[in-house]
């Protein structure tokens, strides 16, 4: 016990340190959801907080990753030093996953002031979300100014994950058949900034015009969603969707809903880490044996779910104190 | 709890295409593996450096070009000076059996022969990271 403890402080110290081994070890603790990972978090907590979180959603294919990548460039000629976070979906056949958005970050692979993980999105208990977050923590106690998340956007935990984001950006590109269609509903709501990528092709301005005319009609107060024509491969559009990227950062400040934001989140955080806690507290004291006879006699209606969930509660009340 | 085997393949080198590779990558992952792959013209310290920020257990390199007795050693070498030594090399190609024995007494884990059946992979990888 003692003994984990220290590697634990261990790991922690090393990561405060600039140590990248470290960094990557206590990704794969929260991954791996092993024992005490959450006190080496609980460690690194006063240090965040200072980080620029950008989302990157969109259709498969869309130039995420190759944006990701050109992004990064510019930033770090801008002094800031970028986190990566590049998820993709695991098969819930097998649970293994391709991750494979590095093949369009080599560009900054060797850059020091950057750091890249893969995520598989895995059937985490509790949500994804919340495991995307540990590491973006991990990140930002880290150091990193900019940490950019990218997800593909077509199931709901994706979109969870980039509501965390103080930045969220939709990646829409031309021609994809009935084209904004391809925009799932809800995520339409997140975005911050569209970027029509690959606008070298055909269409581009189609897809322009068709995402104008639906922002129009969703018209709010305050931020108004810019468009961004981008083509990530030659790095065009680049520069103009940094600028536009930090100035939605300073409005985000002014306006006080960075703040409000934060507050929002660290209160969504908290309240899943009591579910989490409250969840495996459960498994620990009830055996799958136990649950098992529980479900064998639901099925066979000598009792109903609901009173077989209280009677776990009311077995925990009796053995908590 | 819950450890999951995490494997980089690269494809280092300048020459051609990456359908072993990929071959590879897919059956890893069908086996319930998260595979990171990284692509083509690969250097060593590419590798490295992802295979750290990884944090892999397998770094697995398909060579055809016969650069393999150069840029394995520089890989290993990597390693040790990063502090990674426990991360395990792989690597897959044509590779005669005397080079062959030199990498495994530098410290190359394994070369698996051209037409290795992809299940002997799987299954050499998950139980030497037992
Ligand atoms: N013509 C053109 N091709 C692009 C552009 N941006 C990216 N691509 C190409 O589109 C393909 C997909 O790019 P990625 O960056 O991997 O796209 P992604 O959205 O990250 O893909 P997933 O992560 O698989 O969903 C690659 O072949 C890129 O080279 C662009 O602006 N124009
Ligand atoms: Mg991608």
């Amino acid at each position: 016990m003692k003994q984990l403890k220290a590697i634990i402080m261990e790991i922690v110290s090393k990561i405060l340190s600039g140590d990248r081994r470290a960094v990557a070890r206590l990704m794969s603790l929260v991954e791996d959801n092993q024992p005490n990972y959450t006190s080496a978090l609980a460690e690194l907590y006063p240090h965040t907080g200072e980080a620029h979180i950008i989302g990157i959603t969109g259709p498969p294919g869309s130039g995420k990753s190759t944006l990701v990548d050109k992004l990064t460039l510019e930033f770090r000629k801008r002094g800031k030093t970028v986190g990566i976070i590049a998820v993709d979906p695991t098969s819930p056949f097998t649970g293994g996953a391709l991750l494979g958005d590095r093949v369009r970050m080599s560009d900054i692979a060797l850059d020091k002031g950057v750091f890249i993980r893969s995520m598989g999105t895995r059937g985490h208990l509790g949500g994804l979300s919340t495991k995307t977050n540990d590491l973006i923590k991990i990140l930002d106690a880290f150091g990193k100014d900019i940490i950019l998340v990218e997800t593909v956007g077509t199931g709901q935990s994706e979109v969870e994950i980039v509501k965390t984001a103080h930045t969220t950006l939709i990646v829409e590109v031309p021609g994809l058949g009935d084209d904004i269609q391809t925009i799932k509903a809800g995520i339409f709501e997140i975005g911050d900034i569209f970027v029509v990528n690959k606008s070298d092709r055909e269409g581009a301005d189609n897809t322009f015009r068709e995402l104008e005319t639906m922002l129009d009609m969703n018209k709010s107060e305050g931020w108004k969603i810019p468009i961004v024509k981008t083509v990530a491969t030659s790095g065009k559009g680049i520069i103009p969707l940094v600028d536009i990227i930090e100035s939605h950062l300073q409005y985000m400040h002014e306006t006080g809903k960075f703040q409000e934001l934060k507050k929002q989140k660290i209160k969504d955080e908290f309240m899943g880490i009591v579910t989490d806690n409250i969840n495996s507290y459960i498994r620990n004291r009830s055996s799958e044996d136990d649950i098992d006879a529980l479900v064998e006699k639901i099925i066979n209606y000598e009792l109903d779910p609901y009173t077989a969930a209280e009677r776990i509660m009311n077995s925990l009340k009796n053995t908590s104190n | 709890m819950e450890k999951k085997i995490r494997v980089l393949v690269a494809k280092p080198g300048l020459d051609g295409h990456d359908r072993g590779a990929k071959i590879v990558a897919r059956a890893l992952r069908d086996s319930g593996m998260e595979v990171i792959y990284t692509g083509l013209h690969q250097t060593a310290e590419q590798i490295v450096e992802a295979a750290i920020q990884e944090d892999v257990d397998v770094i697995g390199l398909s060579l055809l070009s016969g650069a393999h007795m150069t840029l394995f050693p520089k890989v290993l070498n990597l390693l040790k000076e990063n502090n990674a030594e426990d991360i395990k090399v792989m690597g897959g190609g044509i590779i005669p059996e005397e080079d062959a024995e030199k990498l495994r007494e530098m410290g190359i884990s394994k070369i698996f022969g051209p037409g290795t059946p992809t299940e002997k992979i799987v299954q050499y990888i998950q139980n030497s990271v037992e």
